[in-house]
């Protein structure tokens, strides 16, 4: 998918490549290892080089001349990249991995249902079928829904290269708008997120104007409660407001360590209305602060009659 | 140099071999180098699905891949989607499209149809939400989509009265 | 399914449908010729600038370009520079006060001065599509950017920019539509109430982009061009008249065609450029539009301003409207002000308006021009008379269905015949129709009366639903004619030549059916050929719902004579008499005498003669006919559309619950082929209404050029369409029909915009505007509630 002004173009710039009528990709050399080892040499040597994941957002701009690299390296052939592993505290999921095959996965629907919630919004049928996690979170657009899912999971990324392999914290690992904070070298192989424990609550809800559209707002809630019914631990984290999805803590702080209340659902949801957002002509950014509001109040009731129901259902958030 | 390289595929049952471009898209490839030009393309940025193939059974956008990375794979086409025996060579779900008007300029039904092909193959019960989720990611301009619809849930009827018999 | 005997009025499966299905239709772009070249365009930047210089050195170096043309080097092919206004000049200086210039229709390739961002400045030639781009960007253009005149408001603004450099105030044309007295009226009026609206802009997009694709043949002297065009013919005439070439030289032909919606009614820069190209190089040259292009350069519609007033009595009769329309022309005029001038004819609509009087300014911009897009200026004039009765009755205080029902045209005025006159100067009269049974029918559908009770059930789950409907009429099957010849070959095989335009609606189908009605035929082996020059050479091709119409009669007609005249060869040849005989299945029986009779390939070669030897008497040469069916008048379609919407006031989401169209087009050919036109123009104008949306920054650049952004309806977003037929036959052609390809589409926007105002109706929420989008209704709702203060939510 892609956005109208991509990659932080400058306006003239962008006006250039607006009403250049490019669809048909510009001439590259192209490489596609079997092996990690072989792409990471790639990508230490080649200038200019651009990874080919599942292609469902650098096709499009390749096919504009958005971007014009000399080199493809192409990751599709490397089979080693592509597992989802569920190994005691954590899932850990190949970057290769097809957004259709975790939407198709037990492990996913059992130890992250709020990934496998949110992957039923990512684009369609076509685009799930080839695009990949690692790919997602590379192009990070603002208003994906793996990247904002992983937020609010404390995910965390690993990026290797041939100087050795890094793990990048999800928090940190959106340097500006749509670029990741990783080195031209570095290829991501890896997702590590460390599910909840049974019992929790979660909720993915976005709000895009056609289903299958990057969200103009979405949210991404974890609750755990405690047998009492006190909410042990939230999560929150919105998507499709700034440059990349952000956790909204003072939330997270309202709702820990107290009792569900309606009054204090809508308190915690309140605390999205001030947040850092962009204004374009889609979506002014007062508009979407007042969608992360609404939608993050709704997603918390959603997380908690779920958090509630996986317990027994003895407890009626809304009272 | 490695801006051409030879590639062999499986398309419609039959083993293609060419030397290509590697920027030349999957769709451009089927059209161009194949004859096949019953894959459309309709925007070239992956959002209108008029390009959408199979490759290995599942569908994707014709313009999203290169044609390179189809090598060693297997791909079907609207060309491939008939029945020899069947009056016109219609198959199952062409001849459900023709009875019920599910085209008009008929510019967008090849990727339709083959959306279509992977639901039906994966979710022969299909109901009418499954249809429209299916073909969220495939516009067309001149029909609304209604008839599209009622064609495609008449044709899972008839695949699951085959299945069933 | 096969039908045998006549399939008039019956839901027979289409002859097109099986090649489209099957991956084997050939559409411009499939299309490959030995030794064929393809194009792209460089393309201006800028909404207004100068161009200083082009330097095509480095581009035409680059290996596999064949050719980078300026308009230095088109010139020497060309009679004029400009494409020629595709509208009669007399007309125009007629109506408009300010008579139009002569310099408004679109340049070949731009001259000194770009005046829209995407107008084609170079073009070239290359091996392959993906070499001319490569070579796009080694072409450099020196710029001098110009201001920019963004939207209407602006055009007027004194002292501001120009759209064009040398040409004083952005007006091109000004015109007043008026009968009746409406200042009469204002002085017994019990109400008076004004409006502003706000219409925008949309696209056509086809799924198939335009594209051409121009050969020439030396050793016969004679150019081909296949463009993906809804009209053909007049394409050919610009051509040869540009190229300055014989009618035999150029032909024209259509291969299938992806939908058009208007944006392919006209002779576009680009299918001269090429067709020039192609004679020059003496190598088949193609141009595909992607879709970038296709939202840049491809003509767009419905951006226009409305100002309005309305005169009631204290009945909430309408007594008159008087207002000023200004329309956004775009950067060039390439058919005059027809849009404009559509919308201040449609005004009343079905409804009886005494005294009108409507001043239109057609303003140009820096933008892609803008022609008729499926609607044609109907939905906006709709839009206006629709939102005027609805803001009446809201501050009258009477029922939004009892204003209309006081104010429509009552079945037993019809025929009626309205003051106003069409373009082409004949009156404006609905020729059939009943408009308040339509309204009746839908609102009964839509369960009208008890929607009060279903609004209050949803409100207890603090859910706001909103209903609301309009009614439209649309002229259709607009002249001068349409030719049809009809034709029976030695084989027996039927064939129909037509001047119409297949692009998506059916046109073979159409066609067959009507024939084979006549001749007794299957329809299926009914040969249609449509489009295509060479065979036919006067047409007007597909806009203003017209084809079914004009090249239906026209074939009715024709295969009528047909017909008759293969009796009148079989009676001469059995000797007996023409009524002793019947025809079906192709052949010539005589009655009562199954083993007597003459197939019609037998009578066609009588018909064809033999050499040396007498036709049989009275039969004219041929077993064939040509009909050029020329209507006496527009025939009007109309329909009522009534649509039940949730909204949801935190995001602005509108969803569509309900949708009832009651549609009366005449008698139906096919009723699955009506259905889908129906269904797919109220689609389309569902799209206007909650979608679609072509933005334009504040100095005219597009944002919106990819389907990522201007966003059209999809499968998840739409209710199942419930549509019911009225039928009042046209008396105004031999089949009894009207056009349908657009009236679907017209009434969308005000149905749906009055129902999400009606679901907003705690708030007092007004919308004088389409499309109207969520973050638009979320701002509404926050004023209102905001001017509501403390106490919340305004009650009406």
């Amino acid at each position: 998918m892609l956005r109208s002004r991509p990659l932080g173009t400058s306006r003239d710039e962008w006006s250039d490549l607006a009403s250049a009528p490019l669809m048909k990709p510009p001439p590259f050399d192209y490489e596609d290892p079997e092996t990690l080892a072989g792409a990471l040499e790639l990508a230490s040597r080649l200038d200019n080089h651009k990874l080919l994941a599942g292609g469902q957002s650098l096709m499009p701009m390749l096919n504009m001349r958005f971007v014009q690299p000399d080199h493809v390296i192409d990751l599709n052939r490397i089979a080693e990249l592509a597992y989802i592993d569920d190994v005691d505290t954590v899932v850990r999921i190949g970057s290769m991995t097809r957004q259709h095959e975790l939407l198709e996965s037990d492990v996913i629907a059992r130890r992250l249902p709020l990934m496998r919630e949110a992957l039923e919004q990512v684009g369609h049928v076509q685009t799930r079928n080839r695009g990949t996690i690692g790919g997602s979170l590379c192009h990070l657009d603002p208003a994906a829904e793996l990247p904002c899912v992983l937020m609010a999971c404390d995910g965390v990324v690993e990026a290797q290269s041939v100087r050795g392999t890094r793990r990048i914290a999800m928090r940190d690992f959106p340097a500006f708008y749509m670029t990741p904070a990783i080195e031209p070298d570095e290829i991501v192989t890896a997702i590590e997120v460390a599910p909840w424990a049974a019992g929790h609550g979660s909720a993915f809800l976005e709000f895009a104007r056609r289903h299958g559209d990057f969200a103009q707002a979405s949210v991404a809630v974890l609750i755990a409660s405690s047998p009492d019914g006190a909410i042990e631990r939230a999560s929150l984290a919105v998507g499709g407001l700034a440059t990349a999805p952000q956790r909204i803590a003072e939330a997270e702080r309202m709702l820990a360590g107290s009792m569900p209340t309606a009054a204090l659902v809508r308190a915690a949801a309140q605390a999205c209305g001030d947040i850092e957002a962009t204004d374009d002509a889609h979506a002014p950014a007062a508009y979407r602060r007042q969608l992360a509001v609404a939608l993050t109040e709704r997603a918390l009731k959603l997380a908690l009659v779920r958090s509630d129901a996986a317990n027994g259902g003895l407890h009626e958030p809304n009272a | 140099m490695s801006r051409t390289r030879r590639i062999e595929v499986e398309v419609n049952g039959r083993s293609e071999a060419r030397e290509i471009d590697v920027r030349l898209t999957l769709a451009d490839f089927l059209r161009r180098e194949l004859g096949l030009t019953g894959t459309h393309l309709g925007c070239e940025h992956g959002v209108c699905g008029a390009c959408t193939v199979l490759v290995d059974g599942r569908a994707v956008r014709g313009c999203l891949m290169l044609a390179v990375q189809a090598a060693g794979r297997s791909v079907r086409t609207i060309e491939g989607l008939g029945d020899a025996e069947a009056p016109d060579g219609l198959g199952v779900l062409q001849a459900a499209f023709r009875e019920h008007h599910g085209l008009q300029c008929g510019f967008c039904t090849p990727g339709i149809l083959m959306t279509l092909t992977e639901l039906l193959a994966k979710c022969p019960d299909a109901t009418e939400s499954d249809v429209r989720l299916a073909l969220s990611g495939n516009l067309c301009r001149c029909t609304g989509y209604q008839t599209i619809v009622s064609a495609a849930l008449e044709a899972a009827r008839r695949l699951n009265g085959k299945l069933a018999s | 399914m096969r039908h045998t005997g006549p399939t008039f009025g019956k839901r027979v499966e289409r002859v097109e449908d099986a090649s489209l299905l099957t991956g084997r239709a050939r559409f411009v772009d499939d299309i490959r010729i030995p030794g064929m070249l393809e194009a792209a365009y460089v393309r201006s930047p800028f909404p207004h600038a100068l161009v200083r210089s082009i330097d095509v050195t480095q581009a035409r170096a680059l290996e596999g370009v064949h050719a980078v043309l300026t308009v230095a080097d088109l010139r020497p092919a060309l009679t004029q520079e400009r494409i020629p206004l595709a509208l009669s000049s007399k007309e125009l200086s007629g109506l408009a006060q300010k008579s139009l210039r002569d310099d408004i229709t679109p340049p070949v390739l731009a001259l000194d001065e770009v005046c829209y961002v995407g107008e084609p400045v170079v073009l070239i030639v290359a091996d392959s599509r993906y070499i001319a781009e490569d070579a796009i960007a080694l072409v450099a253009i020196d710029y001098e950017p110009l201001e920019a005149v963004a939207d209407i408001t602006s055009a007027l603004t004194a002292g501001g920019p120009r759209v064009h450099r040398d040409i004083d105030g952005n007006v091109l044309a000004e015109y007043v539509l008026s009968y009746g007295d409406y200042e009469r009226a204002t002085a017994t009026a019990a109400h008076l109430f004004q409006l502003d609206l706000k219409q925008h802009r949309g696209c056509a997009h086809p799924l198939e982009g335009r594209g051409v694709l121009a050969m020439h043949d030396a050793l016969e002297q004679r150019t081909t061009v296949w463009s993906s065009t809804q009209s053909p013919h007049e394409v050919r005439l610009t051509l040869v008249q540009l190229l300055g070439l014989d009618d035999e030289e150029l032909h024209v032909v259509t291969p299938d065609v992806g939908g058009g919606f208007g944006a392919k009614y006209l002779t576009y820069p680009e299918e001269v450029s090429i067709t020039i190209a192609a004679r020059l190089l003496g190598r088949p040259v193609k141009w595909i539009e992607d879709r970038r292009e296709h939202f840049l350069t491809a003509i767009q519609e419905r951006d226009q301003l409305w100002q309005v007033e309305i005169a009631l009595d204290a009945e909430a009769r309408i007594l008159g409207i008087k207002g000023e329309m200004m329309h956004d022309q775009g950067a060039y005029t390439p058919q005059g002000i027809n849009v404009s001038y559509n919308s201040a004819t449609a005004v009343p609509g079905p409804y009886k308006v005494p005294s009108y009087e409507l001043r239109v300014r057609a303003v140009e911009t820096n933008k892609v021009p803008t022609m008729p897009v499926r609607g044609a200026g109907y939905p906006q004039a709709t839009f206006a008379m629709e939102r005027l009765l609805d803001h009446a009755a809201r501050e009258i205080g009477i029922d939004r269905a009892e204003i209309r029902r006081r104010n429509l045209i009552q079945t037993e005025e019809m025929p009626y015949t309205t003051p106003l006159k069409t373009r082409a100067g004949t009156p404006v009269k609905y020729d059939s129709g009943d408009f308040p049974l339509c309204q009746a029918m839908a609102l009964d559908q839509i369960g009208y009366d008890g929607f009060e009770a279903r609004r209050a059930e949803a409100a207890r789950d603090g859910r706001l639903l909103g209903v609301g409907f309009a009614n439209a009429t649309k002229g259709t099957g607009r002249g001068p004619f349409e030719t049809a010849t009809v034709r029976v070959g030695r084989s027996g095989r039927v064939s129909v030549y037509t001047g119409a335009a297949a692009m998506g609606q059916s046109t073979a189908t159409m066609l067959a059916q009507i024939v084979a009605d006549q001749l007794g035929v299957e329809f299926g082996q009914v040969n249609v050929v449509a489009g295509d020059t060479r065979y036919t050479s006067m047409g007007h091709g597909g806009f203003a719902s017209r084809q079914a119409v004009n090249a239906g009669s026209s074939a009715h007609e024709a295969s009528v004579k047909v017909r008759e005249k293969a009796l009148l060869i079989a009676s001469q040849l059995l000797e007996q008499p023409v009524d002793a005989l019947e025809l079906s299945g192709g052949r010539i029986w005589l009655k009562g005498q199954s083993n007597v009779s003459l197939g019609l390939g037998d009578l066609a070669r009588e018909a064809s003669g033999i050499p040396g030897y007498s036709l049989p008497k009275g039969i004219e040469p041929g077993l064939e006919h040509t009909a050029n069916f020329m209507p006496k008048g527009l025939v009007y379609s109309n329909g009522c559309h009534a649509v039940e919407v949730e909204v949801d006031r935190a995001t602005g989401a509108v969803r569509l619950e309900r949708y009832v169209i009651v549609s009366d087009c005449g008698e139906l050919i096919n009723p699955m082929v009506v259905d889908g036109q129906v269904i797919g123009g109220a689609v389309h104008g569902i799209g206007n209404a909650l979608f679609e949306w072509m933005g334009y920054d504040e100095m005219a650049q597009p944002i919106t050029t990819t389907f990522a952004e201007y966003l059209l309806p999809t499968t998840t977003e739409l209710p199942r369409i419930e549509l019911t037929h009225v039928v009042h036959r046209s008396p105004l052609n031999p089949l009894g029909i009207k056009g349908v390809g657009e009236v679907g589409t017209i009434p969308a926007a005000a149905a749906i915009i009055s129902a999400v105002e009606d679901a907003l109706r705690p708030f007092g929420v007004r919308i004088d505007e389409t499309p109207i989008l969520p973050p638009r209704i979320v701002a509404l709702v926050n004023a209102s509630s905001t001017a509501a203060g403390a106490s919340g939510p305004a009650s009406s």
